[in-house]
């Protein structure tokens, strides 16, 4: 059973929710919560699940959204994580992909490393630092109800888009996906067809 | 006499011969022209980044998706990328590094010396193969065999690029 402190959104279920919309979108998930996230609603291999790289989700989405105009490509990402990176908003928005979509999963705590406080609690705004890099689509969401509305941005909505889900600081059971990044990248791989099984 | 050496178009040779069609950089003095040719050509893509290291993510990124990219930057930059290396390395995504050299032969700012000096040993201690070249002709060949064992082997390699070659740049003063 998750717990959690407030009334904000509740990652798992919500996560869970978006990402049976994806409709064939490859994810790049932040290290930590948010490859747990993804795992937890259901193991694919067209998540590239991340135990490292802390700031390279956005760049790492970035380079895929371009080799694969074809295809969808939902970056989703921590707060902390999306700020360890956050010049690549400005390198994404000159690049321009139509293809990119990023959702950073803002609970305004390095969650993973024991909660601790970060910047985007009290200072720092996302969706007005992704609009001064030049990326024209951004959302806040608070509700649960908002999640449909969120997925059309993300799955739909022309590129890049950029949006914010303020979620609750929760204790959610462990779930751990594999973690060797040979088998991660070559499953991944295999999925979009460019190497045999 | 000797024919001037055009590095930069043989290096950009090198590079569509292997289907790397994506270069991103950080820019640095001797890399001008290789950038400008890379921008200037309609089947290349020049990405201008905000720091060295999302250039691995970029890098693994477009490996995963079957496409071939690389970084050229500073001897500077490469200390900014030494964690972010881990990434591609990780997942034995080939990361194929141009590095221009600074903080080395003739250096004119102190400023460079610290970056410069420890570039090859902080490479080598996170797995990165390193090629070092300090002869205009060498350039291109020694580029062209890196990149083809970065990914024949799936493992990062740098071309380091003598300060010898692109010339102590001495701010108008002695
Ligand atoms: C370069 C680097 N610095 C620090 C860490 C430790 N670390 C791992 S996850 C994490 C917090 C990530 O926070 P966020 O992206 O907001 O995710 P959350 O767990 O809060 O959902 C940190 C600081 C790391 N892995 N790499
Ligand atoms: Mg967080």
């Amino acid at each position: 059973m998750s717990t959690q402190s407030s009334n904000k959104l509740s990652r798992r279920p919500f996560v869970a929710e978006l990402l049976k919309q994806r409709n064939g979108a490859l994810v790049v998930p932040g290290l930590g919560s948010p490859t747990w996230d993804c795992f937890a609603a259901g193991d694919s291999p067209e998540y590239l699940y991340s135990w490292g790289g802390m700031g390279l989700a956005a760049s790492t989405a970035l380079g895929l959204a371009l080799a694969r105009p074809d295809k969808r490509i939902l970056c989703l990402t921590g707060d902390g994580e999306m700020m360890m990176g956050i010049g690549s908003l400005g390198v994404i928005a000159d690049q321009a992909p139509k293809n990119l979509a990023i959702l950073v999963l803002d609970n305004e705590r390095f969650g993973e490393t024991g909660k601790q406080k970060g910047l985007t609690g009290s200072s720092t705004d996302l969706t007005q630092v992704a609009k001064g890099f030049g990326i024209k689509t951004t959302m806040i969401v608070t509700l649960q109800s908002e999640t449909q509305a969120l997925a059309d941005l993300l799955f739909r909505a022309p590129g890049p888009v950029f949006a914010v889900a303020k979620i609750a600081l929760s204790e959610d059971p462990w779930r751990l996906p594999e973690k060797d990044g040979v088998t991660i990248a070559h499953r991944f791989r295999v999925a979009l067809g460019i190497e045999q099984a | 006499m000797a024919q001037a050496i055009d590095w930069s178009a043989d290096v950009l040779r090198e590079m569509k011969a292997r289907d790397i069609n994506t270069l991103c950089t950080i820019p640095d003095g001797g890399l001008t022209r290789l950038l400008n040719l890379v921008s200037e050509d309609q089947d290349m893509r020049l990405i201008t980044l905000s720091t060295e290291e999302e250039g691995m993510g970029v890098v693994t990124g477009q490996w995963l998706g079957g496409k071939r990219a690389m970084i050229a930057m500073q001897s500077s930059g490469v200390g900014n990328c030494i964690n972010a290396l881990g990434f591609p390395g990780v997942m034995r995504v080939p990361c194929l590094m141009l590095v221009t050299m600074r903080g080395q032969w003739g250096e004119f700012n102190p400023w460079q010396v610290s970056m410069g000096q420890a570039t090859r040993p902080v490479l080598e201690a996170v797995g990165v193969k390193c090629f070092p070249v300090d002869d205009p002709a060498e350039i291109a060949p020694t580029f062209a065999a890196a990149a083809d064992f970065a990914f024949n082997s799936r493992l990062s390699v740098a071309v380091l690029v003598s300060q010898r070659v692109i010339g102590a740049k001495g701010f108008g003063q002695k």
